[in-house]
């Protein structure tokens, strides 16, 4: 059926054939007959789950296999969505030990991205959480691979993109936690220096900031560090003790329809920027958020990338090494500013350290941010990639739309390796129009 | 809220989101279809996700003369949804008799057989609720699928007369109306975005409709207009129409 392939920031549009296989047998139908790509929820930003050939959907495989009460192992289909995973094993004390910004993403979807969250640091991505994926290949073969068996597969698989085969069914281990609630501390910084010593003195388990990306000057990097840890029972007002695990359920609004290109120019960002400083200078010090407020801000409102207007927008994330965080976000964050593009999210995070072939993450500091798609987006896009490469950054494929190939292969030579395990097992048949637009 | 759901023709995707709407609220569930035991994998998934039992059991609902022991067969249920039904497209069925008969035969006369034999278990026991699911095709016969739509017209018929036997008895009856569903069954037509549901839209108003004791639902309030409408158009003008 054809369809439309376009990611979450809705730029670029892909349409092509989209198949929503049942069952394996469903899957292996479909490969081999040209390059196909699987996708779960659509919630990558650019062209990575797409291929106008053929992609796959995979949400047709949602079945949940088995789980381990002791262990907290849950076995299940690639298909299958966070935020049901929370539905079901939240209220039986478990939770997803990494999430993303979303929980309407599919567990395949994860893998293939090696998702990160508010304590990649201290937790890893989502990869070091998997305990192993079934992936069928390009011969239509099944293979059960882990940190054991099968490992090459297993590490090229976990932040492959999908480019190494289909993922079909995987084991994550869910974490305990003591109730829905977390424990929130807003600090406010002044400027990039304070932000990035909140981050390095940390102790809890989840840390991130949002950033004023227009405030210039003294005031560059002036954000909100948001520091949280699961709560504990006695955290918890009376009422809310006796039943930890429950939260009140949040009211869904949607976007109901494109806001038009008008809405969003360096005014109202500047307006809305300052304001939601002030409103979160208010709020500072300690607070207690359930799970859904705190980690899927955004999930409350459907279709919220309509902000942006029918062009779509671009979400830009970059990681720059430990060493260079601080000249390298000051430089990114100047350019910003200096244009007056900026978003209404702009996100800072600390990732510690890992060892993948192509997974994101590395030892240092993420930044996201999102523009409105327009020519002068796209020439600010490619000169922060100047900053970024002279930095030794790199980029996220999860949320790339727009990177030339140069650049991509420049900021990270793993890929160079990863193309070429790849063409050696015939993973070829698998292609995203971003792999193909990027030459991985 | 509590009470067992038995689910025919529950291999289909709007009795899949039917199951998972009613096993969130805590139902215990009967799953029924032809080879049952290749619904093992989506049974263990609901028992997963929302900690209550799923029981197999295999039904076909051509066999009518098979439904009344089916109904014996176990426990009455305090719900039963009827999800069987076929469609085919109408060239294929319209000069082949037998293709014909089998579709009335899926759509209206087993599904009618079972719900009938439930009927008179439940006006018996002096409660339960029936939800036959039905389709706005039966609303009026077009040229596009008018074999079905007939069929539906049928069931939707014999839904109508149920409730009304059973309306002093205890036994509430709904008629469900989904409108076009984005399902298997219609994997490869064009729909148009704004009239189509999702499965679980479908699951929860048929959930909400027997919380509330609702009589015929539509599932997008949409469906109710335009339907209203179609039936309004005076046969002369429109026998001419193409849709």
């Amino acid at each position: 059926m054809r369809a439309d392939l376009s990611g979450w920031g809705r730029f670029p549009r892909v349409f092509g054939d989209l198949h929503r296989p049942r069952d394996a047998a469903g899957v292996r139908a479909l490969i081999g007959k040209g390059p196909v790509i699987a996708r779960g929820n659509g919630r990558s930003y650019g062209d990575a789950a797409a291929q106008p050939k053929c992609t796959i959907d995979m949400r047709g495989m949602a079945h949940m296999l088995s789980f381990d009460a002791e262990t907290g192992v849950l076995e299940a289909e690639a298909g299958v969505m966070l935020g049901d995973v929370i539905a079901a094993f939240l209220p039986r004390g478990w939770f997803p030990p990494v999430t993303p910004g979303t929980k309407f993403v599919t567990l395949g979807g994860m893998i293939a991205a090696d998702v990160h969250g508010k304590n990649h640091r201290r937790d890893g991505s989502i990869g070091r959480h998997v305990d192993w994926v079934d992936v069928m290949g390009p011969d239509g073969t099944v293979r059960r691979a882990s940190a054991r068996d099968n490992s090459d597969l297993f590490a090229r698989t976990v932040g492959g993109m999908g480019l190494t085969g289909v993922i079909l069914r995987a084991a994550l281990r869910l974490m305990p936690v003591p109730s829905g609630w977390i424990r929130q501390e807003t600090v406010a910084a002044a400027n990039l220096t304070e932000a990035m010593d909140i981050f390095e003195t940390a102790t809890t388990r989840y840390s991130v900031a949002w950033f004023d990306c227009l405030a210039r000057g003294d005031a560059l990097g002036r954000s909100l560090v948001m520091l949280g840890d699961h709560a504990e029972p006695q955290d918890l007002r009376d009422v809310r003790r006796a039943a930890p695990y429950d939260v009140p359920v949040r009211r869904a609004r949607r976007m109901p329809l494109d806001a038009p290109g008008f809405v969003l120019n360096r005014h109202t960002l500047r307006a809305f920027n300052r304001l939601y400083y002030a409103a979160g200078l208010k709020k500072r010090g300690h607070s207690v958020v359930d799970w859904d407020s705190y980690f899927y801000p955004l999930d409350a409102i459907g279709d919220w990338n309509r902000i942006y207007g029918r062009r779509g927008f671009a979400q830009y994330q970059v990681v720059l090494p430990l060493a260079a965080s601080h000249a390298g976000l000051t430089a990114l964050l100047g350019a910003i500013s200096e244009t007056g593009q900026g978003s209404f999210l702009a996100v800072l995070k600390r990732l510690g350290a890992q060892d993948s072939p192509l997974s994101f993450p590395m030892e240092g500091y993420t930044l996201a941010l999102d523009f409105p798609v327009s020519e002068a987006a796209l020439r600010l896009l490619d000169h922060l990639d100047a900053i970024t490469l002279a930095h030794g950054g790199r980029h996220y494929l999860a949320k790339d739309s727009r990177l030339s190939p140069e650049t991509f292969h420049r900021a990270d030579p793993r890929a160079a390796l990863f193309t070429r395990a790849r063409a050696e097992e015939g993973c070829g048949v698998f292609g995203s129009a971003q792999s193909e637009r990027l030459k991985i | 809220m509590s009470g067992s759901v038995t689910i025919l023709g529950a291999r289909s995707d709007i009795a899949m989101a039917c199951a998972h709407a009613f096993a969130a609220a805590g139902h215990d569930l009967v799953l029924a279809a032809r080879g049952s035991g290749t619904l093992r994998a989506a049974a263990r998934d609901l028992e997963l996700r929302h900690r209550i039992s799923v029981t197999l059991r295999d039904f076909d609902a051509t066999a009518v003369e098979g439904h009344a022991d089916f109904v014996a067969g176990a426990d009455l249920p305090d719900v039963v949804i009827c999800a069987v039904g076929a469609l085919t497209p109408q060239e294929e069925v319209q000069d082949n008799v037998a293709a014909s008969v089998a579709l009335m035969r899926a759509n209206f006369e087993g599904p009618a057989a079972v719900l009938g034999a439930y009927a008179t278990a439940m006006a018996a026991r002096g409660s339960g609720v029936i939800v036959g699911i039905s389709s706005v095709a039966g609303d009026r016969g077009r040229a596009t699928n008018y074999t079905y739509g007939a069929a539906k017209a049928g069931f939707t018929a014999f839904l109508s007369g149920l409730r009304n036997r059973l309306a002093g008895q205890g036994v509430h009856v709904v008629t469900v109306k989904p409108g076009f569903v984005a399902t298997r069954m219609t994997e490869n037509m064009d729909l148009p975005e704004k009239l189509t549901a999702a499965p679980a839209e479908v699951g929860q108003a048929v959930l909400k409709a027997v919380e509330k004791r609702q009589d015929v639902i539509y599932v997008r309030a949409v469906w109710r207009m335009i339907m209203g409408i179609i039936r309004l158009i005076p046969e002369r003008v429109f026998k001419k129409l193409k849709i």
